[in-house]
Protein backbone atom coordinates (compact mmCIF):
# COMPACT_ATOMS: atom_id res chain seq x y z
CA UNK A 1 0.00 0.00 0.00
CA UNK A 2 1.39 3.01 -1.19
CA UNK A 3 0.43 6.01 0.94
CA UNK A 4 0.01 10.02 0.34
CA UNK A 5 2.82 12.02 0.71
CA UNK A 6 1.73 13.14 4.02
CA UNK A 7 -1.05 11.29 4.98
CA UNK A 8 0.38 8.38 6.47
CA UNK A 9 -0.78 7.30 9.89
CA UNK A 10 -3.50 9.54 9.65
CA UNK A 11 -7.25 8.75 10.63
CA UNK A 12 -10.48 9.50 9.07
CA UNK A 13 -14.40 9.08 10.36
CA UNK A 14 -16.44 8.47 8.11
CA UNK A 15 -19.84 9.91 9.99
CA UNK A 16 -22.71 8.07 8.44
CA UNK A 17 -26.45 9.33 7.90
CA UNK A 18 -29.84 6.97 7.66
CA UNK A 19 -29.02 4.46 5.45
CA UNK A 20 -32.74 4.74 3.24
CA UNK A 21 -30.96 6.36 0.54
CA UNK A 22 -29.12 3.83 -1.21
CA UNK A 23 -25.61 4.79 -2.15
CA UNK A 24 -24.62 5.97 1.44
CA UNK A 25 -23.04 2.63 1.85
CA UNK A 26 -21.56 2.03 -1.60
CA UNK A 27 -20.31 5.29 -1.26
CA UNK A 28 -18.73 5.07 2.20
CA UNK A 29 -17.06 1.48 1.09
CA UNK A 30 -15.53 3.04 -2.17
CA UNK A 31 -14.25 6.17 0.03
CA UNK A 32 -12.66 4.31 2.91
CA UNK A 33 -11.07 1.99 0.57
CA UNK A 34 -9.81 4.79 -1.06
CA UNK A 35 -8.59 6.00 1.92
CA UNK A 36 -6.97 3.13 2.67
CA UNK A 37 -4.57 3.43 -0.68
CA UNK A 38 -3.80 6.64 0.30
CA UNK A 39 -2.27 5.47 4.02
CA UNK A 40 -5.21 6.64 5.89
CA UNK A 41 -7.27 4.46 8.61
CA UNK A 42 -11.05 4.89 8.19
CA UNK A 43 -13.21 4.30 11.13
CA UNK A 44 -17.04 4.60 10.33
CA UNK A 45 -19.53 6.35 12.96
CA UNK A 46 -23.31 5.56 12.43
CA UNK A 47 -26.31 4.57 13.90
CA UNK A 48 -26.76 0.61 14.26
CA UNK A 49 -28.58 0.13 11.02
CA UNK A 50 -25.80 2.54 8.91
CA UNK A 51 -23.32 0.67 10.44
CA UNK A 52 -24.81 -3.08 9.46
CA UNK A 53 -24.93 -1.90 6.34
CA UNK A 54 -21.43 -1.62 6.10
CA UNK A 55 -20.80 -4.35 8.15
CA UNK A 56 -22.36 -6.67 6.18
CA UNK A 57 -21.42 -5.64 2.77
CA UNK A 58 -17.71 -6.04 3.96
CA UNK A 59 -17.64 -9.05 5.81
CA UNK A 60 -14.30 -9.50 5.96
CA UNK A 61 -13.40 -5.60 6.68
CA UNK A 62 -11.30 -5.22 3.54
CA UNK A 63 -12.13 -1.47 4.04
CA UNK A 64 -14.31 -0.59 6.81
CA UNK A 65 -11.94 -1.43 9.54
CA UNK A 66 -12.88 -0.07 12.85
CA UNK A 67 -16.97 1.06 13.55
CA UNK A 68 -18.53 2.98 16.02
CA UNK A 69 -21.85 4.42 17.21
CA UNK A 70 -22.70 7.77 16.06
CA UNK A 71 -24.06 8.93 19.78
CA UNK A 72 -20.54 7.35 21.44
CA UNK A 73 -18.77 9.43 18.60
CA UNK A 74 -20.08 12.76 19.80
CA UNK A 75 -20.27 12.29 23.14
CA UNK A 76 -16.30 11.19 23.04
CA UNK A 77 -15.97 14.16 20.68
CA UNK A 78 -17.82 16.84 22.91
CA UNK A 79 -15.69 15.19 25.97
CA UNK A 80 -12.21 15.40 23.54
CA UNK A 81 -11.27 11.68 24.43
CA UNK A 82 -11.68 11.30 19.93
CA UNK A 83 -9.85 13.63 17.65
CA UNK A 84 -9.37 12.61 13.46
CA UNK A 85 -7.77 13.73 10.88
CA UNK A 86 -10.28 13.89 8.59
CA UNK A 87 -14.14 14.69 9.09
CA UNK A 88 -16.31 12.71 6.27
CA UNK A 89 -19.97 13.86 7.06
CA UNK A 90 -22.84 11.90 5.07
CA UNK A 91 -25.71 14.21 4.24
CA UNK A 92 -28.65 13.80 2.89
CA UNK A 93 -31.23 15.51 5.32
CA UNK A 94 -31.32 18.43 7.83
CA UNK A 95 -30.05 16.34 10.62
CA UNK A 96 -27.01 14.97 8.54
CA UNK A 97 -26.65 19.01 8.36
CA UNK A 98 -26.96 19.00 12.37
CA UNK A 99 -23.72 16.26 12.66
CA UNK A 100 -21.88 18.31 10.37
CA UNK A 101 -22.41 21.01 11.92
CA UNK A 102 -21.49 19.86 15.64
CA UNK A 103 -18.08 18.37 14.17
CA UNK A 104 -17.24 21.21 12.90
CA UNK A 105 -18.05 23.52 15.75
CA UNK A 106 -16.46 21.08 18.99
CA UNK A 107 -13.16 19.90 16.93
CA UNK A 108 -12.63 23.74 14.49
CA UNK A 109 -11.70 21.58 12.08
CA UNK A 110 -12.55 21.80 8.24
CA UNK A 111 -14.96 18.73 7.72
CA UNK A 112 -15.84 17.35 3.88
CA UNK A 113 -19.74 17.29 3.73
CA UNK A 114 -20.68 14.63 1.27
CA UNK A 115 -23.80 15.61 0.30
CA UNK A 116 -26.09 13.64 -1.72
CA UNK A 117 -30.16 12.29 -2.24
CA UNK A 118 -32.92 13.79 -4.02
CA UNK A 119 -32.78 17.53 -2.37
CA UNK A 120 -28.87 17.73 -2.40
CA UNK A 121 -29.01 21.53 -3.86
CA UNK A 122 -31.56 22.50 -1.12
CA UNK A 123 -29.01 21.19 1.71
CA UNK A 124 -25.84 22.10 -0.09
CA UNK A 125 -27.42 25.45 -0.11
CA UNK A 126 -28.22 25.50 3.13
CA UNK A 127 -25.00 24.76 4.90
CA UNK A 128 -23.78 28.40 6.22
CA UNK A 129 -20.88 27.19 8.13
CA UNK A 130 -17.07 26.46 6.68
CA UNK A 131 -16.58 23.18 5.44
CA UNK A 132 -16.03 21.40 2.25
CA UNK A 133 -18.58 20.19 0.31
CA UNK A 134 -18.44 17.60 -2.11
CA UNK A 135 -22.75 17.56 -3.59
CA UNK A 136 -24.19 15.44 -6.39
CA UNK A 137 -27.36 14.50 -7.16
CA UNK A 138 -27.14 10.70 -6.67
CA UNK A 139 -29.85 8.73 -5.20
CA UNK A 140 -29.46 5.15 -6.58
CA UNK A 141 -26.95 5.36 -9.10
CA UNK A 142 -23.60 6.18 -6.82
CA UNK A 143 -21.60 7.30 -9.98
CA UNK A 144 -21.89 11.26 -9.64
CA UNK A 145 -20.79 11.50 -6.74
CA UNK A 146 -18.03 9.01 -6.61
CA UNK A 147 -16.81 11.06 -9.60
CA UNK A 148 -16.54 14.50 -7.26
CA UNK A 149 -14.81 12.26 -4.73
CA UNK A 150 -12.33 10.74 -7.50
CA UNK A 151 -11.86 14.84 -8.54
CA UNK A 152 -11.31 15.91 -5.05
CA UNK A 153 -10.22 13.44 -2.65
CA UNK A 154 -6.25 13.75 -3.52
CA UNK A 155 -6.83 17.37 -2.61
CA UNK A 156 -8.76 17.02 0.52
CA UNK A 157 -6.02 14.42 1.53
CA UNK A 158 -3.45 16.77 0.81
CA UNK A 159 -4.58 19.69 2.28
CA UNK A 160 -6.85 19.00 4.98
CA UNK B 1 -31.36 8.48 23.45
CA UNK B 2 -29.71 7.25 26.86
CA UNK B 3 -30.84 9.17 29.93
CA UNK B 4 -33.36 11.20 27.77
CA UNK B 5 -35.53 8.19 27.45
CA UNK B 6 -36.13 7.48 30.69
CA UNK B 7 -37.19 11.08 31.57
CA UNK B 8 -40.92 12.48 31.23
CA UNK B 9 -41.02 14.42 28.16
CA UNK B 10 -42.72 16.38 25.93
CA UNK B 11 -42.61 16.09 21.94
CA UNK B 12 -43.32 19.94 20.88
CA UNK B 13 -42.04 19.47 17.13
CA UNK B 14 -41.41 16.09 15.22
CA UNK B 15 -38.75 15.49 12.19
CA UNK B 16 -38.36 19.71 12.41
CA UNK B 17 -35.39 21.68 10.86
CA UNK B 18 -32.54 22.75 12.87
CA UNK B 19 -34.19 26.60 12.19
CA UNK B 20 -37.34 25.78 13.02
CA UNK B 21 -36.51 24.56 16.58
CA UNK B 22 -34.33 27.70 17.08
CA UNK B 23 -37.31 29.50 15.79
CA UNK B 24 -39.70 27.88 17.89
CA UNK B 25 -37.48 28.65 21.07
CA UNK B 26 -37.39 31.95 20.57
CA UNK B 27 -40.65 32.73 19.86
CA UNK B 28 -42.40 30.41 22.69
CA UNK B 29 -40.20 30.15 25.63
CA UNK B 30 -40.15 33.10 27.78
CA UNK B 31 -36.11 32.77 28.06
CA UNK B 32 -34.13 31.12 26.11
CA UNK B 33 -29.95 30.83 26.20
CA UNK B 34 -27.82 30.37 22.69
CA UNK B 35 -25.42 27.46 23.21
CA UNK B 36 -22.97 25.10 21.53
CA UNK B 37 -23.25 22.15 19.69
CA UNK B 38 -21.48 20.06 22.58
CA UNK B 39 -23.23 21.85 25.33
CA UNK B 40 -24.48 19.22 27.76
CA UNK B 41 -28.67 18.71 28.27
CA UNK B 42 -29.43 15.80 30.18
CA UNK B 43 -25.96 14.69 30.09
CA UNK B 44 -25.80 14.57 26.58
CA UNK B 45 -23.98 16.24 24.10
CA UNK B 46 -26.85 18.57 21.91
CA UNK B 47 -26.08 18.02 18.45
CA UNK B 48 -27.28 21.20 16.07
CA UNK B 49 -26.22 24.32 13.98
CA UNK B 50 -24.98 26.96 15.85
CA UNK B 51 -26.43 29.02 17.50
CA UNK B 52 -28.77 26.39 19.17
CA UNK B 53 -30.96 27.64 20.98
CA UNK B 54 -32.89 26.34 24.63
CA UNK B 55 -35.95 27.84 26.18
CA UNK B 56 -36.86 27.95 29.83
CA UNK B 57 -40.20 28.52 31.12
CA UNK B 58 -39.72 28.16 35.21
CA UNK B 59 -38.55 24.46 35.23
CA UNK B 60 -39.15 23.64 31.80
CA UNK B 61 -36.23 22.78 29.60
CA UNK B 62 -37.41 23.14 25.69
CA UNK B 63 -34.36 21.96 23.52
CA UNK B 64 -33.81 19.92 20.35
CA UNK B 65 -32.78 16.38 20.25
CA UNK B 66 -31.25 14.67 16.76
CA UNK B 67 -31.20 11.53 15.82
CA UNK B 68 -30.04 10.51 12.12
CA UNK B 69 -33.10 8.96 10.90
CA UNK B 70 -35.93 10.94 12.51
CA UNK B 71 -34.53 14.40 12.25
CA UNK B 72 -34.76 16.84 15.46
CA UNK B 73 -37.23 16.67 17.49
CA UNK B 74 -37.99 19.61 19.91
CA UNK B 75 -38.51 18.46 23.61
CA UNK B 76 -39.76 19.74 26.62
CA UNK B 77 -38.76 18.69 30.30
CA UNK B 78 -39.98 19.80 33.48
CA UNK B 79 -36.81 19.19 35.47
CA UNK B 80 -35.64 22.09 38.64
CA UNK B 81 -32.51 21.24 38.99
CA UNK B 82 -31.41 20.61 35.16
CA UNK B 83 -33.15 24.14 34.09
CA UNK B 84 -31.44 26.12 37.16
CA UNK B 85 -27.98 24.53 35.68
CA UNK B 86 -28.67 25.88 32.29
CA UNK B 87 -29.27 29.56 34.05
CA UNK B 88 -25.99 29.51 36.00
CA UNK B 89 -23.73 27.62 33.27
CA UNK B 90 -24.61 28.36 30.07
CA UNK B 91 -23.22 31.61 28.05
CA UNK B 92 -25.39 34.07 26.93
CA UNK B 93 -29.15 34.08 28.13
CA UNK B 94 -30.95 35.98 24.90
CA UNK B 95 -34.06 36.39 26.27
Amino acid sequence: MSGEKGAEGKRAVLVLGCPQVPIQTSIALYLAAHLRKKGVEPVIAGNRAARLNAEVSDPDRHYTGSVMDIDRFIEDLADAKIRFDYYFIFIHNDAGISYAATVQSITGATVVALIYGEHFQDMADAIEFPCEKIAAKAVHNPMPLKKKIDEVLPWVVSNL
Amino acid sequence: MGCIESLKYEIILRGASFKECRDYVRTHCSEYYDVKPGFRIFEKAVIGVPPISVGLDGDTVTFPYTKPCYGTFLMRIDDHEEAERIRRIAPGKKK
